[in-house]
């Protein structure tokens, strides 16, 4: 399922993409929670040699995923998480699923349990457009990259990257590194302090530890 | 003697021939080279028929055994001597086929009590000098594997580039994984489970029941009194080819439409096609297939449960496994069901293994993986390229060390 659509042409990489996958070590054994048609698994097999393993909701993506060579399972964050052991993984990756998800705090903790690190993109509802669509049309906001109207959304539970970083603290999660992306997937290359961030990116990926 | 009694004879002696000589490949182990089967025996003499295609690499690597279900055979990829029939997997084993032999050494076995050639009920047993009958002991999943890995020390085939089957295949996938974990390299499971279910074992006892009912079964003597349980085999085969198909392909093949006729006729005759289709479906059973070893197998899958042997916890049976999997269901198969193979995915997953889970969409129930199921020849196809890059396999249209 694709719930944020960063757009890009056949054979062009994600901007989130290359940012999570820079912070990948090689040869790490990672968990891609929301793999969608495999193509972040298959750039970090491809580049960083990874022992990769999917979960990914559609049964569509999965077939996709498995047909390219890819060990993904059909399954939710929400529910399919607690299988795994302890420290399973030397990375786990939650990419843009964390919105959508019915307990985002527990999917977070399940997370930091199975994770040695955890990768966690997500967008940011305090972007400054959909402050302004809020404020001054009061509706709620709709961009091209968050295209969804209120009724049909997939993204239930919305954060900002403030949310998000209070959220972290609160499960003892240390924030190692954090990159504000743009819309596009760009990399935000200033170094400001959280509020500009989380009034200029559209979306963001946080490097933890527990 | 009519002409039907002239094919069924003839059917009779063939299907004799071929349990104890069989056309393909045969394996002979002596006495001393007994088979231990679970139930404390040791079986020995004993044989095993198996099919071979493709060619083993020099390493030895590319080796790929294919399990079959209750009633198949080792005739995989090639003409049944028996039936005339095109091999029962020829879709999936073959040249430019998702198992391609142009790749891969595909091993394909007679299960231990089949019919076929490898020792089952209708065996001569070497201390009577008549078939063994009941006098066989019962046989277990495990001891299909067994016989299996026995062939492949045989064959001096140390380790599996993959597993494959489907249904009872599928278990045999399983078993291999779970018994010599190192000696398999890629698992796949099909419209499989880790136990079979009380409903399953249900079934397999109609069907069971339906055979010893027969008086021409005569307590398992029939051969050497010279007849055959025909109807009692033919209803436990119509019983369980219903298990197979879904309420969805009945409906759409059979619906309720007559049998050459306009109208019910108010007796018991076949009026409805379904009924037709399954009264073929038994009786074509009958020829190829041994009552005896329907009993004998079928109790293999009924005694099958996994996660038995480590205190009944599947997780555990998976720990350390290095194995790659890929878990198959689809989603009309009601005798399998997905949530069979959900298990076996969660269990893997607890040992933190690589594993792969596709539920296919397909309204042709259990017997979809025998079909033309586009999407499954993808998956598959997907998964064993992936794993030959891995093992570093030249996959199919690449050369040995090319990557893309």
């Amino acid at each position: 399922m694709n719930l944020s659509p960063t757009r890009t042409g056949p054979g062009e990489i994600r901007g989130d993409h290359k940012v999570v996958a820079s912070l990948v070590p090689h040869g790490a054994r990672v968990l891609d929670i929301g793999s969608e048609d495999g193509a972040l698994l298959d750039l970090l097999t491809r580049e960083r040699q990874v022992d990769g393993r999917g979960i990914e909701l559609s049964q569509e993506g999965v077939n996709r995923c498995v047909a390219r060579g890819l060990s993904v399972i059909q399954g939710d964050a929400d529910t399919d998480l607690f299988d795994y052991p302890d420290r399973a993984f030397d990375v786990a990756i939650l990419s843009q699923t964390l919105q959508a998800t019915r307990e985002p705090k527990r999917v977070m903790s399940e997370l930091l349990r199975i994770g040695k690190e955890v990768i966690v993109s997500i967008p940011n509802f305090a972007h400054w457009r959909n402050r302004a669509q809020l404020l001054f049309r009061g509706s709620m906001p709709v961009t091209k990259y968050l295209p969804y109207e209120w009724y049909d959304t997939p993204n239930i539970h919305f954060c900002s990257l403030r949310d998000f970083v209070a959220l972290c603290h609160e499960l003892d999660a240390d924030v190692e590194k954090a990159v504000a992306l743009s819309g596009k997937g760009n990399k935000i290359p200033v170094n400001a302090p959280w509020w500009v961030w989380n009034l200029v990116a559209e979306q963001a990926v946080f490097l933890l530890k527990r | 003697m009519s002409a039907d009694t002239v094919n069924s004879a003839a059917a009779e002696n063939l299907k004799a021939s071929e349990s104890e000589t069989p056309s393909s490949k045969l394996a002979r182990f002596s006495a001393d080279e007994a088979l231990e089967l679970d139930s404390g025996v040791r079986l020995g003499p004993w044989q095993i028929a198996y099919e071979t295609y493709g060619e083993l690499n020099a390493d030895r690597t590319n080796a790929v055994v294919v399990c079959h279900a209750l009633t198949g055979d080792q005739y995989a990829a090639s003409t049944n001597p028996v039936t005339g029939k095109p091999g029962w997997w020829s879709l999936m084993v073959g040249p430019g086929r998702p198992i391609d032999t142009n790749h891969y050494f595909v091993i394909c076995a007679n299960v231990l009590g089949g019919c076929l050639g490898t020792t089952g009920p209708a065996t001569l047993n070497p201390e009577t000098g008549v078939p063994y009958g009941l006098d066989l002991p019962v046989v277990t999943i495990r001891d299909i594997v067994r016989a299996q890995a026995r062939l492949l020390d045989h064959l001096q085939i140390d380790t599996l580039f993959a597993v494959i089957g489907g249904s009872m295949g599928g278990m045999q996938v399983l078993q291999w994984a779970v018994s010599y974990p190192d000696r398999v390299f890629a698992a796949v499971p099909i419209a499989a489970a880790a136990r079979h279910t009380s409903q399953n074992i249900a079934f397999h006892e109609v069907g069971r029941q339906a055979i010893m009912a027969d008086p021409d079964w005569r307590g398992g003597n029939y051969i050497q009194e010279g007849v055959r349980p025909t109807k009692g085999l033919a209803i436990a085969r119509m019983a369980a080819h219903v298990t197979y198909m879904s309420d969805e392909s009945l409906h759409q093949k059979f619906g309720r439409n007559l049998q050459d006729r306009d109208h019910l006729t108010f007796g018991f005759d076949a009026d409805f096609q379904i009924e037709s289709y399954l009264r073929h479906q038994g009786m074509t059973f009958v020829d190829r297939f041994d009552a005896n070893s329907y009993l004998y197998v079928t109790r293999a899958m009924d005694y099958f449960d996994l996660a038995q042997e480590f205190g009944g916890s599947l997780p555990n049976a998976f720990k350390n496994t290095r194995t790659r999997f890929c878990v198959m269901s689809f989603t009309s198969d009601w005798l399998f069901p997905t949530s069979e193979s959900r298990r076996i995915v969660k269990a893997l997953n607890a040992a933190a293994a690589n594993v792969s889970f596709v539920e296919i969409e397909s309204d042709r129930g259990h017997d979809a993986f025998l079909l033309d199921v586009p999407e499954m020849f993808q998956t598959i196809n997907g998964f064993i390229t992936g794993a030959a890059r891995v093992r570093g396999l030249p996959a199919p249209g690449e050369t040995a060390g090319s990557r893309p």
